[in-house]
């Protein structure tokens, strides 16, 4: 059985529909990137599946882990290791990145039955995986995302992950606002916590990603449907001919 | 943790676990405030003279006094005459007969913050039967300050054993004609702490109103005088950050503190006192009038509050700056959730030369909450190069509650330096469904944000006590968002 099973899937806001009947199945080891055009509903995909309440359910089914995932609260799916990186990372001031990724990480392990780690082994942790972004570890100590660059709060975004180790990542525009060295930094983090265990899906509007994050499946949304599927070279054939063609598929549809 | 600490803790334990004390008191006086009420209550306590003509004198001037209605708070005529004035203890009749007549809020409360049920019982007024020595423990303590000549005591002890004491400081900086509550505090008090470090002694120890034996029952008109002589230092800490239940409404107290020359002054508050039920029914009044004298030159008192609980909060633990050099400090934190209302702040009056004051003030509204802060800041003409720097921010949750600023400036001394900063800010869905999203559940991520909004204060306040005022907050901003 696939990691996640996507059927039939209908979500909007406001009354607005953006989710038209979304099909995707996802195994564990995968990398699926999502593309699209803007408002082809790619990010409300990535909000969805994380369990943001402004959008609602209208129709379709999620099955992740064998689990009816809509009826999952979203700290539950967090616990059941879905992870999200935000697009737009907030910020909260006055709380430390620290105490807010181990306030995390021991919820995390309480769900799987396993007791808190301790100070000493948690900062043995953070340090290691903040290697792997090459973090300064002065953001330990400061607010979480609080007057972080757009680059480090998508640094961070990843830092998170490494130390949360989900089973499916989910990187909502991950690479939007990044220069081409933070880019591959970036990247670099993420294809190290590629694993046979883990699946991600990449939401991106831009090819360029997919140079660094090179996934086994893409798929292009375009009005809330998956219009097109195939493997890492259908990016660069969207490079090439952008996003009108796509639109044309649809329109005449 | 040496012995000591040990053993103090130990106490520090006990003492709070059994903090209200159940004891009928055959000879209540009737409701009902009148001279010949305040010469039994200072009679009851074998009062001095001078104790006697004090309370009466303030009473006097009491009768000629208005309550004050300029704060932004609202609230049903008190009747000042249905009140009994003399410590009378609750009888069983008036209390709950078991948990099971509680709250079921309060009871769902004290399970959150890990209360011990012995404890519940006792927090929350019902009638039990406890028995418990404390006098050994207690004794130690004693001696140990003793020994170092710091008087520490319930203030009805002090007036007996530290007469003169009580006469040179009682009254000089909340004089009994102060405002109402003060007036009215200064004629019937029923008891307190008194505490006295001579000079060049430091405190060793945090004291804590949970350490003072025979002060079982202080009741609504709490008093507390505090005097550092020169070069001493002490930390106090007042309160309990389990939410207490008492059936008297209205409390009016008064803290006096005295900060001679090089001495400094830490006074830590966590207040948690009954808000009322969710629909605002109940809860205590609480008028109280804090302040500090900074007499000596490089004197210093900072206040530190954390005010979570009373339906009705007006409070402005204020400094005057007499000393040159003197510094003064107010960081607070104000909570009101439901139908609490909170006006509180600080005054700063700076008279000497080269005083600085600096205050950090968060306000937190949820529910329908009213949360004001109101603070004054006063610069003499005698205040040269006088500094203060002000900081008032208010977090809302959900769009019922309010939060309001008041502050008042007033600058005399063309060489002084003001600065004012405020802010307000609502906790955003985003900022919970990040937290969510990381696996952090909705009551821990306002807490979280919470504490994050009220950090500077919380690092003011001695480490145990922040640990317990993060959780309190926690548990009184349950429900109050999604």
């Amino acid at each position: 059985m696939s990691l996640l099973e996507i059927k039939n899937l209908h979500a909007s806001v406001a009354g607005r529909e953006i989710l038209k009947g979304i099909d995707l199945s996802i195994d564990a080891g995968e990398v699926h990137a999502i593309m699209g055009p803007n408002g082809s509903g790619k990010s409300t995909l990535a909000q969805v599946l994380s369990g943001r309440d402004l959008y609602q359910v209208t129709a379709g089914e999620v099955v992740y882990n064998g689990k009816d995932l809509l009826e999952m609260s979203p700290e539950d799916r967090a616990r059941e290791g879905i992870f999200m990186a935000f697009q737009y990372p907030v910020e909260i001031p006055g709380v430390s990145n620290l105490y807010f990724l181990k306030a995390a990480l021991n919820a995390i392990r309480k769900h799987q039955g396993l007791s808190d780690l301790d100070a000493m082994d948690f900062l043995a942790l953070v340090k290691e995986r903040m290697a792997l972004m090459e973090m300064d570890q002065s953001l330990l100590n400061r607010a979480v995302n609080t007057g972080f660059s757009g680059g480090e709060k998508k640094r961070n975004e990843i830092f998170q992950m490494a130390v949360l180790e989900p089973k499916l990542a989910i990187l909502d525009e991950t690479d939007s606002g990044l220069d081409i060295d933070a880019l591959k930094i970036v990247a670099n983090g993420v294809n190290a916590l590629r694993s046979p265990a883990r699946a991600m899906i990449v939401v991106t509007h831009y090819q360029r990603l997919l140079n660094y994050i090179v996934p086994d499946f893409v798929h292009v949304l375009a009005e809330g449907r998956i219009v097109k599927s195939g493997g890492k070279e259908l990016a660069l054939e969207l490079e090439e001919s952008g996003y009108v063609g796509i639109e044309e598929v649809v329109a005449s549809a | 943790m040496s012995t000591s600490a040990n053993t103090i803790e130990t106490f520090a334990n006990q003492e709070y676990k059994w903090g209200f004390v159940t004891e009928i008191d055959a000879d209540t006086v009737p409701p009902g405030l009148n001279e010949d009420v305040i010469r039994l209550i200072s009679k009851k306590k074998n009062e001095p003279q001078f104790m006697l003509d004090w309370r009466l004198k303030a009473y006097r001037h009491w009768l000629t006094m208005q309550e004050p209605t300029w704060a932004n708070i609202h609230y049903p005529p008190i009747d000042y005459q249905a009140i009994s004035y003399y410590a009378a203890p609750k009888t069983n009749i008036d209390r709950p007969k078991s948990l099971d007549d509680v709250d079921p809020e309060l009871l769902r409360t004290y399970e959150k913050l890990g209360i011990p049920l012995q404890e519940r019982e006792l927090l929350a007024g019902v009638a039990v039967d406890a028995v418990f020595d404390s006098v050994s423990v207690a004794t130690t303590f004693k001696e140990k300050l003793g020994e170092m000549g710091i008087i520490f005591g319930s203030f009805s002890e002090a007036v007996q054993e530290h007469p003169d004491l009580i006469k040179k400081y009682l009254g000089t900086v909340v004089p009994s004609s102060d405002n109402f509550f003060a007036a009215l505090n200064s004629a019937v008090f029923s008891d307190g702490s008194f505490c006295y470090v001579p000079k060049g002694v430091r405190c060793p120890m945090e004291l804590s109103t949970y350490f003072r034996i025979n002060a079982k029952n202080t009741g609504q008109f709490e008093r507390t005088l505090i005097v550092a002589d020169e070069g001493a230092y002490v930390s106090y800490l007042e309160g309990c950050t389990a939410p207490m239940r008492d059936t008297n409404q209205l409390h009016a107290a008064v803290v006096e503190l005295v900060a001679l020359d090089n001495a400094q002054i830490k006074y830590s508050t966590v207040q948690n006192w009954y808000p009322g039920d969710k629909q605002g029914r109940g809860g205590i009044y609480n008028f109280v009038t804090k302040r500090g004298a900074c007499r000596g030159v490089n004197s210093k008192i900072s206040w530190t509050q954390v005010e979570t609980g009373s339906a009705i909060t007006w409070k402005y633990p204020s400094c005057l700056l007499i000393g040159d050099n003197s510094v003064g400090e107010f960081y607070s934190v104000a909570l009101t959730n439901h139908y609490q209302q909170a006006d509180t702040g600080t005054k700063m009056i700076h008279i000497g030369k080269n005083t600085t004051s600096t205050i950090v003030s968060k306000g937190i509204s949820a529910g329908h909450g009213q949360n004001t802060y109101r603070g004054a800041v006063k610069i003499l003409k005698s205040a040269s190069h006088a500094r203060n720097y002000s900081q008032c921010d208010s977090m809302l949750l959900g769009d019922k509650c309010g939060a309001h600023t008041f502050p008042y400036l007033e600058v005399k001394n063309t060489s002084s330096q003001v600065e004012h900063e405020a802010s307000t800010s609502k906790i955003g869905e985003d900022q919970i469904f990040y937290c969510r999203q990381r696996g952090i559940s909705t009551e821990d991520a306002v807490s979280m944000i919470v504490h994050g909004f009220c950090k500077e204060v919380f690092r003011e306040l001695p480490m145990e006590f922040a640990v317990e005022a993060q959780k309190l907050l926690g548990v009184s901003l349950e429900g109050s968002v999604g």
